[in-house]
Formats: C-alpha cells, sequence, structure tokens
C-alpha cells in the first residue's frame, strides 16, 4: 500500500490540482501587481483548501451519503438566515458574519445541491418517473431562487446548471427535457422583466460592447483588448500592460483570465485548458468507475460542475458569455471559492479510493 | 424485471455513463467553440488589438470630482477645498527605487514620516498605482523638480484639492473630517463610485453626507508614451462636483458656546424647537480637524489619546451623564398629567427617608435646614429635593420610567451624523436582566435624576426642545439644505416630525414652562443669576449631578474639592418662552452648580442667537460668506 493509497488521494487529480495551484500563483502574483500581502492570503486559503481536500478523502462514500440530506438542509438552513440576518455588501446580502470570519452559505450548496439530487435519485431506481423528476426540480428550485434574490445571479445559474446536469445523468426522458426547454423559452421574457437593471445592461453589453465604452462595456472591451493583444505566444510573465497599467478592472478576481492570456498567449491558454479538461476527464473516469448510482451521479455532477466554472469565466472574459461574477477556478484570488472547490475533489478522490476489489 | 423494486444495478450504471458520454460531445463542442474564439482574438485579430494595447496607448485616467462645501445657516464657510501639490510614483515605471529616491531627497524634503508611509503604500498596493511620496510641496520645491524632471522616471507632480476646515476645530463634533480612503473603508465602498477619488467622510456629516458631498468622477483619456507619462488630452467626460452643505448650525452660536465653556471639559446642544434644526454642537475640548486629512502624525495623535480631557470624545453624542434636577420638570408634567394638584405641598425639613427605612435622602439645601413647606412651583424654582423625592415614590418606578420614555430618554433620538449611543432609563426589569433587584432607594432619587440614570446632551436637549413645543418634537438635523453648486438650486431638507408627546392639557405644561419661568425670573430660583436683565423671557432649569458619592455629612465646598470629584454643572432653557426658538441643554463637567456655572454658558448661547447685534465671529470675512440662494418649491 502506497502513500496515495494510505490517504485515499488519486495521484494524478491531486498533481493536476497541484501544478493548476503553482501556476495560479504565478499568474496572481503578476495580476496583482506584484502584491505579496494578498499573496500570502492567497496561499494560506490554497494550503486550507488541500488540508479540506485530504480531509474529505478520509470520509468514506456510504457516510457522504448519509450526510447528504443533512447538509442540504443545513444550507438551506443558512440561506434563509442570510435572508433575516445576513450582512450586506456592495448592495447584495449574501455573508453571514461570525465575527471571525464572513462566510457565503451559497457555498454550501455548490455541495450540497448536487449531493442532494444524487441521494434521492439514487434512492429510487433509474431511470425516474416522470414526478421524482419534478419533484427533484421543485426542492432544487428553494435554494436557487434564494440565491437569486440575495443577488447572486452568477452563483444560482451555476447551481441551476449542475442541477440540470444531474437531473440529466439521472436519466431524465427527453419528453421531460423538451418540456423543461420550452418552458424556459417562455419564461424568457418574464425573467428579463424581473432583472435588476444592471444584470440587463451585462446582456446588453455582451450584443455590442461599444454600447457603452466606460461603463458595463468597459470589463468586456478591455479584457477583449488583453486577450487578443496576448497574441500566439504572450507578452511574457509579469509583462501584462492591460492589467499593470490599471486598464482592466477586477484583474486579480473574476477577469484574471484575461491577464493569463495576454502574458501566455494562445499556446498558454492551449496548456491551461488542456490542465483543466484533464481534471475534468478525469473526474468523469471516476465517475464511469463509480460502484453505484449515488456515487456516480453525484461524481458525474461535480466533475461537470467543475466545467461550468471553467466554461463560464474563459467565456466571459473572452466576450461569448455575459459578465457574471464566476472566478476562474484555483487561479482567481477569492476566498471560500476556493476551499469549496477542494472539498468537492476531495470528494471525487474519496470515490475512487473507497472502491470495493472485488468490482471489477 | 420493469416495475420492479429491486434495483438493476447495470442498468442504470449503463443509463448514466450513456449520459454522461452525450454530455462529453456537448462538451466538446463547446470547448471548440471557445478555442475558435481566443484564436480568432489572439491570433486573426491580434494586430487590431495590439494596436489599441500599445505602447502609446491611450489610457482612461479617473478625474476626481470636486466635494461639496459646508456651509453653516449664514453661509460660513465650515468646510472647503485647497489645492496642493503631491510628489507621486509609480513603481513599476521606476528602475531603481533607492536611486531615485536619494535624488528625490536632494530636491524636496523628505522626512521620516512620508518615507515609512510611502514603504507601507508601497507594500499594500499594485505597483502600477500612483502613490503619494510627499505632500503639500512648496512652489520652490515644484520648481526644482519640474527642472530635474527629465531623469527622475517615475516621479510625477500632481495637484489636488484637499479639504480643509478654515475654522480649525469649531464644530468639529457635528462637522466631522475626511480622511484617506482605508483598507477597512474600501470593504464598504463600491469602487466604481470612488475612482480617482481619495479621501471619504469618517466623522459626523462628511460621513453620513458623503453620498451627497462626493460627486461623480470624470474620466479623462490620454495618450501615455512607453514610460506612462501622459503625451496629451483626447477627450474628456467632466466630473460633476459634490452637492453643497448649508447646516442647521449657526458659527456665531457655536463659537459662542465653546468660549462660554472655556477651559471646562463640557457640551452644549442647541435646537430649534420648531424643526429639530440643531444650531449648536459643542463638545469641548475641540480638536483641529485639518490634522486628521491627510493622516495625523503618530506624536500627535498619541497626544489627543493622552490628555486627560479626552478631546476626540464626542460628549454632546456619545457622552452620558447624570441629568440631576433638570429631570425635574418632566416628572412634574407627568404627575400633572395623572392630576396631581400643583398647589399640593410637601414639607422639606432638609432630609428624606423611607416608610421602615434608616437610610437618609438630603436635600441639597439640608444645612439650611431645608425649604420648609413647598408646592410644586417653590419646588422647581427652588428645586427642592425632597419634594421630588416624595413626588418619585408617589408616581413609583414603572410610571416614572414610562414619562421618560415619552421625552425620549434613553432612545437615541435620529440626528443625521452617525455614531449616537443612547441614554440610560433604569428600570426594574432592566436590573434584573442584570440578575439584580431593584431597591425602594432607587426609585426615591431617580426623582432627582441621581442613580444609574443617565442622558447624552443631545437627548436632553431635544427633550427640552419638546416642552418648548408644546410637546411636538422632530429628530435632531444638523444639515438644513442641500445645494446644487451649478444650478445653485437649493433643496430644503424637510423637517423629519421625530417623538411628539401627547400633552393631554396644555394648561398642565403651561404650569410648567411657568414654573421654569420662575426659576430664571425669581430671585430665589437657582437660575436668576443666568437670566439677569435678559431682553427676552428665559424658561430653564438648573441641575447639579453628583459624579462621586461624597459622605453626606460633608461640607460641599467647591473650592477645596479637588476638580475632578466636583459635581456636573447642568443646565436646560429656551427662550423666549411665548413663541421658543431655541432650546439648550448645557453639561460643564466638574464645574459645580448647574445654575452659577451652566446657566450662563446657556445665556451665552441663546444671546448669541437671539440679539441679533453680535458680531459675526473672527475668520469669517466677507469674502468666505456667501449668502444662500433661496428657492421656492
Amino acid at each position: 500500500m502506497n502513500i496515495w493509497q494510505r490517504w485515499h488521494l488519486d495521484r494524478p487529480l491531486f498533481l493536476a490540482l497541484l501544478l493548476l495551484s503553482v501556476v495560479g500563483m504565478f499568474v496572481l502574483y503578476s495580476a496583482s501587481g506584484e502584491n505579496s500581502m494578498l499573496m500570502v492570503r492567497h496561499v494560506v486559503r490554497l494550503m486550507l483548501g488541500f488540508v479540506v481536500l485530504v480531509s474529505i478523502a478520509q470520509v468514506r462514500p456510504e457516510t457522504l451519503r448519509r450526510w447528504s440530506p443533512h447538509i442540504f438542509a443545513f444550507g438551506l438552513m443558512l440561506l434563509v438566515a442570510v435572508l433575516a440576518v445576513g450582512s450586506v455588501r456592495l448592495g447584495a446580502r449574501r455573508w453571514l458574519n461570525f465575527g471571525l470570519f464572513r462566510f457565503q452559505p451559497a457555498e454550501i450548496m455548490k455541495l450540497g445541491m448536487p449531493m442532494m439530487l444524487a441521494w434521492f435519485f439514487a434512492r429510487g431506481s433509474l431511470p425516474p418517473r416522470t414526478r421524482y423528476v419534478a419533484l427533484g426540480g421543485l426542492i432544487s428550485l428553494v435554494p436557487i431562487l434564494l440565491i437569486a434574490k440575495q443577488p447572486d445571479l452568477g452563483t444560482a445559474a451555476l447551481i441551476l446548471g449542475s442541477v440540470l446536469t444531474i437531473l440529466f445523468l439521472a436519466g431524465m426522458s427527453w419528453r421531460s427535457i423538451l418540456m423543461v426547454l420550452l418552458l424556459a423559452g417562455l419564461a424568457t421574457p418574464l425573467l428579463w422583466a424581473h432583472m435588476h437593471q444592471y444584470q440587463k445592461q451585462r446582456i446588453r453589453t455582451l450584443l455590442d460592447p461599444s454600447s457603452d465604452p466606460l461603463g458595463a462595456g468597459y470589463h468586456t472591451i478591455q479584457s477583449m483588448i488583453a486577450v487578443g493583444s496576448g497574441g500566439f505566444f504572450g507578452k511574457g510573465w509579469l509583462k501584462s500592460s492591460q492589467a499593470h497599467l490599471n486598464f482592466l478592472p477586477e484583474s486579480s478576481t473574476d477577469f484574471i483570465f484575461a491577464v493569463f492570456a495576454e502574458e501566455f498567449g494562445f499556446l498558454g491558454i492551449l496548456m491551461l485548458l488542456g490542465l483543466y479538461l484533464f481534471v475534468l476527464g478525469r473526474g468523469l473516469l471516476i465517475a464511469f468507475y463509480a460502484q453505484d448510482t449515488y456515487t456516480r451521479l453525484l461524481a458525474g455532477g461535480l466533475a461537470l460542475t467543475f466545467f461550468m466554472y471553467f466554461f463560464v469565466n474563459i467565456g466571459m472574459v473572452s466576450g461569448i458569455l455575459p459578465v457574471v461574477g464566476v472566478p476562474l477556478p484555483l487561479i482567481s484570488y477569492g476566498g471560500t471559492a476556493t476551499v469549496t472547490l477542494m472539498a468537492a475533489f476531495g470528494m471525487l478522490m474519496s470515490i475512487h479510493t473507497h472502491r470495493k476489489i472485488i468490482a471489477d | 424485471m420493469s416495475g420492479t423494486p429491486i434495483k438493476d444495478y447495470l442498468r442504470e450504471s449503463r443509463l448514466v455513463n450513456a449520459r454522461m458520454t452525450g454530455v462529453i460531445a456537448v462538451i466538446a463542442v463547446l470547448v471548440l467553440v471557445l478555442v475558435v474564439r481566443l484564436a480568432y482574438l489572439q491570433i486573426i485579430d491580434h494586430r487590431h488589438y495590439m494596436t489599441l494595447s500599445n505602447e502609446n496607448s491611450i489610457n482612461p485616467v479617473p478625474i476626481a470630482p470636486v466635494r461639496g462645501l459646508i456651509f453653516d445657516r449664514n453661509g460660513v464657510v465650515l468646510a472647503e477645498n485647497y489645492p496642493v501639490l503631491t510628489l507621486e510614483i509609480v513603481p513599476d515605471q521606476v528602475k531603481n527605487m533607492k536611486v531615485l529616491l536619494s535624488q528625490l531627497g536632494k530636491i524636496v524634503t523628505l522626512n521620516r514620516q512620508d518615507l515609512r508611509n510611502f514603504y507601507r503604500e508601497l507594500r499594500e498596493k499594485p505597483h502600477f498605482d500612483s502613490l503619494v511620496l510627499r505632500n503639500n510641496l512648496t512652489e520652490e520645491e515644484a520648481d526644482r523638480f519640474a527642472v530635474q524632471r527629465y531623469r527622475l522616471t517615475g516621479a510625477e507632480l500632481h495637484a489636488r484639492l484637499e479639504r480643509y476646515y478654515p475654522q480649525g476645530g469649531l464644530a468639529v463634533s457635528a462637522l466631522g473630517y475626511v480622511g484617506r480612503i482605508s483598507e477597512n473603508d474600501t470593504k464598504e465602498i463600491n469602487d466604481a463610485n470612488y475612482r480617482g477619488i481619495e479621501y471619504i467622510g469618517k466623522l459626523g456629516v462628511e460621513a453620513s453626507y458623503e453620498d451627497v458631498l462626493r460627486g461623480r468622477s470624470g474620466i479623462k483619456k490620454v495618450e501615455v508614451n512607453a514610460e506612462g507619462r501622459a503625451i496629451r488630452t483626447l477627450d474628456r467626460i467632466p466630473p460633476v462636483a459634490g452637492d453643497n452643505l448649508y447646516l442647521n448650525l449657526d458659527a456665531r452660536v457655536q463659537a459662542a458656546a465653546e468660549q462660554a465653556l472655556g477651559n471646562h471639559r463640557g457640551t452644549v446642544v442647541a435646537i430649534d424647537p420648531r424643526n429639530g434644526g440643531v444650531l449648536a454642537f459643542v463638545s469641548t475640548p475641540t480638536y483641529n480637524p485639518n490634522e486628521f486629512v491627510d493622516g495625523i502624525s503618530t506624536k500627535n495623535y498619541r497626544a489627543l489619546m493622552d490628555n486627560p480631557d479626552r478631546p476626540l470624545l464626542n460628549r454632546a453624542l456619545d457622552g452620558r451623564y447624570a441629568p440631576g434636577s433638570t429631570i425635574k420638570p418632566f416628572l412634574a408634567l407627568g404627575a400633572l398629567e395623572d392630576g396631581m394638584n400643583p398647589d399640593q405641598t410637601y414639607f422639606c425639613p432638609g432630609w428624606y427617608h423611607l416608610p421602615g427605612s434608616s437610610h437618609i435622602f438630603h436635600c441639597w439645601r439640608w444645612r439650611e435646614g431645608g425649604h420648609g413647606t413647598v408646592d410644586l412651583r417653590h419646588a422647581i424654582m427652588e428645586s427642592c429635593d425632597v419634594y421630588f423625592y416624595n413626588l418619585a415614590v408617589h408616581l413609583g418606578i414603572s410610571r416614572i420610567d414610562d414619562i421618560l420614555d415619552k421625552f425620549g430618554f434613553g432612545a437615541k433620538t435620529g440626528i443625521d451624523i452617525p455614531g449616537e449611543i443612547s441614554g440610560l432609563v433604569p428600570s426594574p426589569a432592566w436590573k434584573a436582566a442584570h440578575g439584580l433587584p431593584w431597591y425602594p432607594g432607587e426609585t426615591v432619587i431617580m426623582g432627582v435624576g441621581q442613580g444609574a440614570m443617565l442622558v447624552t446632551p443631545l437627548e436632553l436637549a431635544n427633550a427640552t426642545a419638546l416642552l418648548a413645543d408644546h410637546g411636538v418634537g422632530f429628530d435632531p438635523q444638523v444639515v438644513r439644505a442641500i445645494e446644487n453648486p451649478t444650478t445653485r438650486v437649493m433643496t430644503y431638507l424637510k423637517p423629519s416630525p421625530g417623538r411628539t408627546v401627547g400633552v393631554h392639557n396644555q394648561n398642565d405644561l403651561a404650569t410648567i414652562v411657568q414654573d421654569m419661568r420662575d426659576v430664571v425670573r425669581s430671585p430665589k430660583g437657582t437660575g436668576y443669576l443666568m437670566g439677569l436683565h435678559a431682553p427676552y423671557k428665559i424658561a430653564g432649569k438648573s441641575g447639579t449631578a453628583q459624579v462621586k458619592d461624597m459622605p453626606s455629612n460633608m461640607a460641599y465646598n467647591v473650592k477645596k474639592i479637588a476638580r475632578d470629584l466636583r459635581d456636573n454643572a447642568v443646565f436646560i432653557a429656551f427662550a423666549p418662552v411665548a413663541d421658543p426658538r431655541i432650546a439648550v441643554a448645557v453639561i460643564v463637567e466638574h464645574g459645580g452648580f448647574g445654575g452659577e456655572v451652566a446657566g450662563p454658558v446657556a445665556r451665552k448661547v441663546m444671546d448669541a442667537y437671539l440679539l441679533p447685534e453680535n458680531p459675526p465671529p473672527a475668520g469669517s470675512t466677507a469674502s468666505s460668506v456667501r449668502a444662500p440662494v433661496q428657492h421656492a418649491h
């Protein structure tokens, strides 16, 4: 039994995550304008993330399964608490203040939601009957609406994405899928009417960034300039003029990919995408090899959620998706999201390393 | 098999895996779209974007707006902006920081504090930011720099507007001050509103009206060369200046109050009872807000913190004091409402004790053998404690709390500056919450405003204004109007209706006002001294609040007792009685007798406001006085 097995870690996945974190540190160092205080905070959070990953990898999948509804219920409770007593920052009520630290309960739901749905569908047999699909959808709608109300539309959309993914994986019938698509199409104008002004503006600027070049379109235009000026080989590490001359807003958080693209070029992007796709592939492989329906659905759901993260972020920076506040996994500066992500990978490792030998 | 509850594991895994394969196909398409898009940006359109981002690129530079000015009610400037030259460095453009700093050190004076601040910013802020090295350059220094500039890459002169308070410490407790935006501030604010802005209101009106005063940043598009120096301006969206504020505060009244308090620690709050306008808001000693604008030096800050007079404590807002006998008119009004006859008398032998208890409560005139037989009029006029011991016991603690609650004691007034705290109206429930019983003796001393009861000067002034305005109150407002600096249109803030005391019978209130009038008018009244030769009619009440328990048999000789042990002198008053335009609360810490020490302060404050021949304070020359432009709306 080698050290990887003893600690229930999946070597390829672990090494890939480590490599991503190291790449992330270099990018962040440049993007933050060589801010050493910020780097210290970032590294501390990364280390905390790895500790969480290793800890969760020790938990048996069976235990995870039993916890699932409780974690979901706990997360739901906190979301209601946020609505009641949460603290407001920048106009959104997202945080619970525990004195020592602030914390976004929506983060728990990023894990709690896939866990709950995997648990729910694994209880019955697959494919689920239509009314179970509908029930599962209804259960998940409650926290999504709570998060959207904060308002944190980015997170709400991502969680909705993970819900739809698991519904699809669980074998939702094509007829139901068509129904949902139809309903979504009909609901779009309604949704548009209920969106905040700034949210509408972001979608308008996606269609035509030059309509408001110094306002809502500014982010998109500047990040496209950064990406485009990087060229094939990039300008080199620490040479991002867009970030360093302060053109690019949020360069250490949501728009950090633009800095990466400017400094490392198309070649760097291909390598980074390769690394991300490797992590995704490994996650899907774990799902394929999973030994029961719960772990298979959970692993598949978490891996595909990870895909949505980097896809939405890169899509937003390169101007094909609207500006929503989604960080680039393991590279953006940002606290709880990193830890949540690492917890998800801890679950994947737990699922993979606790398989019974007899199964194959 | 279908329809049976037994799970068909193999079928389920095949189903999920098949679905996953489908998703992988979708992912492949999405990734392809992404790669094509990025290739399009980075390879096909690369030249276009390269040009945009070229070294000679167009840099949007934010332009800070001019912060709104603050005037008193007569147009005296309380806060303005004046231009200063700063020397700044963009670390990213510097090849060798040590060499640059030593070169600069020969041109301009750089002291330790400057360097320490600069190095701290260097650690904390992004290196593409422009960091301040020296403030307030003299013209000579600026000239020397201009000559040598060509070899000082990375350093730049900037002209900025800096906040200045021409009246110094006058009204700092209401005005507050601005300071540099700190790391803590950045967590609370929306960066988009602060592009190019370095200062933020920290206290007082400067903080609570931050959004009004700040204005909107503009943007200047400049072409910059390889070193990041601006070559020329291409386009400009002008900033929008912040709105000006006109306060209810009257600088003359404020100055008169600060002068009247002299070297004492103390506080004065004056309110216009008709609308809640705050006419004076004083806490002494004051301090100079200009020191805080660019960060106070450690030495000066420590001096302020170590000062035993605690100048940084805003006594008017956050001071808590025993009200002493100033509480009596409020309790008396409550008792009249309950049907008490004002002609009812109590006998004051100089002391009081509860039936069945041996504890003696003294009247302040116990040495002369007490007040004798007193009715309500004499009890207020001569401030007889024994009368009010009896009254308190007669009312009972829950009714007392009721009355005090009605006048807003123990609750924040809702003034429009941040940081207000409330006083304390003790109750049996409050003591029970601390696990303590309520003693009957505590009810007795509530009658003379002693014991655990505490008021803030603002509460006391507000309650006095309530008396003056027939029980109709307003939330105290420091700011009177907001002026658009370009159109000069004034928007007057509506008085915000506050606490209102339902006075069932205005005759009761008239009785109390008449008695308070006698306090000042009658030679036997405790406030006679302050009312002498007043050309208008004043109603008032004195208070002398113990701060230290004294042996009750000890002779109270003001001159012999150490200053910190002396009683606080308290006085409330309003005038003119027929149609009150000003209500005042004065507290002089360790001043001694309220009528003798705090009363004259109240008089000077009212004189300054009500007598027209008062000259404006020094410093407000004609040039710095602006008449507010009236605008009907």
